[in-house]
């Protein structure tokens, strides 16, 4: 029921948006063969040889070992808590429970600085050495709210009749959690996961002031941005963690079923409002937290 | 545990089981304490040992946290106007980050809602997302990159004749921004649209509703929340960035001040004491937000 | 349910935030005491020993000083290190001093070992109580010092030598200069003017809008260096040592300055970026600017107004945690060969002055000229040392007859929010 005129402006505006999106993404890519020191463009000579030193770099090899050592222990986290404040939220009826999802969404909703600055200076209040269990506790407090939106919406979603016909027919809380339960949620839980992993794995401003003298991916991209003969090294890591991220993200869409996943799609003709917008909202921040 | 005591037939494991059963408000307690015992004394109660250093001050000469009440920073915040031009120039930006994203997110979010075939959409629709997995900083770089005197934009409008000068301005800022928050604008927008049910458009239109009537009367009362809860995000998210604008900027951000104050010159207080300012903005939008029924669901 | 872990919730908070309030910054002996320097400090902890290495060194360092030949394969000064020491280097760069002075703190001390601190940051660490003093004794090198910086009779050791004790060993020293394009900025700078005036010669300032500044607050002492030369009336005797008025000229200068500014440079490849694409033109600098800035075609000079500088010292955390590591690192960084290449790379100055001739050694011919000049420093050149302006920590205390007038440095770092943020 478009007019042509308002197709045209959307298709128009579409593309604009698509170009717009992929245009740094082309420039990283370009610089990542870059061979001189400045960053004019057009680049006047290319090279392949920081492909190379990207993966004869200890530091990077290190990094990487970090972000992946704290990414899978803040997922391990995220999902306890998420799925247990999302059972708890969905299951009973108590004082308070508007509150719960307020307050998990609160490290995101405020400035990653705020949450940052909070957890250093109380770390050094209580003279707690940095490591990488420093790290994992500020990103599983903002982790949690990917894996409770996720398994909550999937709840909401699921027939309470199931529950009650499982405990009819003799079922104990634990089988009933088991069989029924648990099966009707897993892909959501398996998704959340993944996207937490993932929030983790790119975080950098909380990382900063968790982390002490570990170095992370983003850590060793901030730290080496600055060094002029690194940058392309840098590129080279950017473009790679790209790739390596279409894994997850693949998993997820295909796992969510397009779902509560990486977009509040198909929610079924039930409206969820702001819980799946929050969600995806969340489950984007990947990016920058 | 508590229940290993009783005795019966049944396995202990059962036995817990039925007696959590019983005692809804045990199992509740199990299950939740777990989460927010570790949000309140994690999360928040850093949060409140920040806000309460804002009642402290630093020494001058040491640099030094003196731990001794007084509001001698929230003076100094209300004493110097540039604190004043800097949160104004921050929720400036923000709110024209904000606008500039939702119009931008609209026509695609509106083409993969509703004008997209289900192949075509799950294609647009991980087209929107990827870009945000490359890294952060890596996306920050690549605009200072193309908005530089000698970079890729410049190089394009110097095809055409003309003499870019924005490397370094709040119009780079700006623009860098928008492109980090647009999914942020996106998703909401399009899950907002995808809800629309066609019967309203359908209906509007055998009304007699021309396309601006039906988008003004029908589309917009129904995504209005779902575009609201977008702006938390790319409102919230810029309010507190110091990366951006120490990249691609030259000017202070709330974010810059923040920073500066507590991983440069190791004030805390005075950190904690300008962390207010983002976080009752932030607390103002979430109560409209709240308002407007954009936190139904929350 | 709700109540208990509601009053859960406000105990555990009241709890850590009396926690928090309970340990009331005992954690920096020797702090207490106002913050002046007067009063006496005693070092927390004197390094009298070098034992064997712990295996790990963590350090903070200046962009430049600890090349592990990732910048360039001919510059690599930490890999022989740790094959002599088995000390594994890790090292964070800092852009400013505060910064330094914060990471130091990190960890309640623990986090890095050491720190290659200016003079802005090292009385800081002192004062604070961050970092400890060491025994000469270890240190043979000491002998090869150039005299102003030497620990007992030098004229100009304040920052790393308190009262009696000696905190670390002198690294490298050198100058903010003033950096140009060759092919843009003609005829050849000879002032601070080319930074500062809006009109030169009745003129515009033609390379308004290509000027750069370091976007720190110790950069009002650059003002103040050439309000010394131009406005005698204001009476400026040191730059970092200003009452009311003399701040306030030094401030309404860098107020008038920022609209001439291409942006201001905190990390250093923002200055050297800005050069090679040509939107930076002049600017004060520090010599490893120029280091990556020669294709744009840049060079450096010493103007009449003179400058500021750095006089670095590696010091040692209180707290460290790899401390025979640290001074096994204080040791190796003090020999002249190893300073020589830090001298070459950076073009700063080795406080070592046999460095000096292997550094001549190392340029090959006309080399025993070319170490005399601005590209390194003047290094060996006791003069010039003497005439930099070392970056220091303002004090209330003027350190003069006029008393405790002058503006601290938390005044200083107000200023330049309103210079910056306005």
């Amino acid at each position: 029921m478009e007019s042509r005129l308002a197709r045209v402006l959307i298709k128009g505006g579409s593309g604009f948006v698509l170009v717009f999106l992929y245009l740094p993404i082309a420039i990283v890519v370009i610089y990542a063969f870059n061979n001189s020191v400045g960053q004019k463009w057009p680049i006047e000579s290319f090279t392949v040889k920081y492909f190379k030193q990207a993966w004869d770099n200890s530091l990077v090899r290190e990094s990487l070992g970090t972000s992946l050592t704290v990414a899978l222990f803040a997922t391990a986290v995220a999902l306890l808590l998420g799925s247990a404040a999302a059972f708890a939220v969905h299951r009973f009826r108590f004082f308070g429970r508007n509150a719960i999802s307020f307050l998990l969404v609160l490290p995101i909703a405020l400035p990653g600085i705020i949450t940052g600055i909070a957890l250093n200076s109380t770390i050094n209040n209580f003279k707690i050495p940095f490591s990488v269990w420093t790290i994992v506790i500020g990103h599983a407090t903002f982790c949690i709210v990917v894996v409770y939106n996720n398994v909550l919406a999937r709840l909401r979603r699921t027939p309470t009749s199931l529950v009650e016909a499982s405990m009819d027919l003799g079922a104990d809380g634990w089988q009933t959690f088991r069989y029924v339960t648990f099966p009707a949620i897993r892909t959501a839980v398996v998704a959340g996961a993944l996207l937490a992993f993932a929030l983790s794995f790119d975080e950098i401003v909380v990382t900063n002031l968790t982390s002490g003298n570990e170095n992370t991916i983003p850590k060793f991209i901030y730290n080496n941005m600055r060094q002029p003969r690194n940058r392309p090294i840098v590129n080279v890591v950017a473009v790679v963690v790209v790739l390596v991220m279409l894994v997850p993200i693949y998993l997820a869409q295909r796992l969510a079923g397009g779902g509560e996943g990486l977009a509040p799609a198909r929610a079924g003709g039930e409206v969820e409002g702001m819980e799946n917008t929050v969600t995806a909202a969340a489950v984007t921040q990947a990016g920058q937290y | 545990m508590a229940v290993a005591a009783e005795s019966g037939r049944a396995s202990p494991f059962e036995r817990a089981s039925a007696f959590l059963f019983r005692h809804a408000r045990l199992k509740l307690a199990l299950i939740l304490g777990w989460p927010l015992t570790w949000f309140v004394f994690i999360y928040l109660g850093a949060l409140a040992v920040l806000l309460f250093s804002a009642f402290w001050r630093l020494d001058a000469f040491t640099g030094l946290v003196v731990k001794n009440l007084s509001t001698s920073n929230l003076q100094r915040l209300l004493d110097d106007p540039v604190y004043r031009t800097i949160a104004l120039r921050t929720v400036g930006i923000a709110t024209a980050v904000t606008l500039t994203d939702i119009v931008l997110a609209f026509p695609l979010a509106y083409y993969v809602a509703r004008l997209a075939k289900p192949r075509m959409r799950n294609v647009l629709l991980m087209a929107v997302v990827i870009p945000l997995w490359a890294n952060y900083l890596v996306r920050i770089f690549a605009w200072k990159l193309i908005l530089s005197q000698g970079g890729f934009l410049g190089w394009l409008f110097g095809l055409v004749g003309v003499d870019l000068h924005i490397a370094n301005t709040n119009i780079a800022v700006w623009i860098t921004f928008v492109y980090l928050w647009l999914p942020f604008t996106f998703l909401p927008i399009y899950g907002a649209l995808e809800r629309v049910p066609s019967s309203y458009l359908e209906a509007s239109s055998d009304l007699g509703g021309r396309g601006w009537m039906t988008f003004r009367r029908v589309v917009l009362p129904i995504i209005a929340p779902g575009v609201v809860a977008g702006s938390i995000f790319s409102f919230s998210l810029t309010l507190g960035d110091y990366i951006t604008p120490t990249l691609v900027g030259n000017t202070r951000f709330i974010g810059n001040v923040i920073y500066d104050s507590q991983g440069i010159a190791g004030d805390i207080p005075f950190a904690a004491a300008f962390a207010l300012v983002p976080i009752a903005i932030m607390t103002m939008y979430l109560v409209i937000a709240w308002r407007l029924k954009a936190f139904e669901a929350l | 349910m709700m109540k208990v872990s509601r009053l859960l919730a406000v105990a555990s908070v009241l709890l850590i935030v009396a926690a928090a309030c309970g340990n009331d910054g005992s954690s920096a002996p020797g702090a207490t005491g106002g913050g002046t320097t007067g009063g006496g400090i005693e070092p927390p902890v004197v390094y009298d020993s070098i034992g064997e290495g712990e295996g790990e060194l963590n350090l903070i360092a200046w962009n430049g000083y600890t090349e592990d030949g990732s910048n360039s394969d001919a510059f690599d000064w930490v890999h022989p290190f740790e094959n002599e020491t088995g000390c594994i280097v890790t090292h964070k760069y800092a852009d400013t001093s505060d910064e330094m002075v914060t990471l130091m703190r990190q960890g309640g001390g623990t986090q890095y070992d050491g720190v290659s601190a200016s003079g802005n940051a090292s009385n800081k660490l002192i004062a604070g109580g961050d970092v400890g003093a060491v025994d000469t004794s270890l240190f043979p090198e000491f002998a090869n010092v150039i005299d102003p910086l030497k620990p007992d009779t030098g004229t100009n050791n304040k920052h790393y030598v308190v009262d009696g004790n000696v905190y670390g060993v002198p690294y490298m020293y050198g100058p903010n200069f003033l950096m140009y394009n060759t092919d843009v900025v003609k005829p050849a700078p000879t002032s601070w003017d080319v930074t500062f005036e809006p009109t030169l010669n009745g003129q515009p300032n033609p390379y308004a809008g290509n000027i750069t500044a370091y976007n720190d607050p110790i950069y009002i002492a650059d003002a103040a260096v050439y309000l010394k030369a131009h406005n005698p009336e204001l009476g400026i005797t040191d730059p970092y040592e200003l009452t009311t008025d003399q701040l306030d000229a030094a401030v309404n200068l860098l107020k008038a300055q920022k609209p001439l500014l291409a942006r201001y440079w905190a990390l250093y490849t923002d200055e050297i970026d800005g050069f090679l694409d040509g939107s930076m033109v002049v600017g004060t600098a520090w010599p490893v600017n120029l280091t990556y800035s020669k294709d744009a075609p840049a060079a450096a000079v010493i103007p009449s107004e003179g400058v500021t500088g750095w006089a670095d010292t590696w010091m040692i955390s209180a707290h460290a945690q790899h401390p025979n590591c640290m001074l096994k690192w204080m040791e190796y960084t003090m020999r002249p060969d190893v300073q020589a290449e830090v001298g070459i790379w950076y073009g700063a100055a080795g406080s070592n002055t046999a460095s000096c001739a292997e550094i001549a050694k190392g340029l090959g011919k006309g080399g025993e000229d070319l170490v005399n000049t601005v590209e390194y420093s003047f290094c060996g050149n006791v003069e010039f040392l003497n005439e930099l302006y070392l970056w220091k920590t303002p004090e209330a205390n003027c350190h003069d007859d006029r008393g405790n007038v002058c503006a601290d440095y938390s005044v200083w770092l107000q200023k330049w929010t309103e210079i910056t943020g306005a």
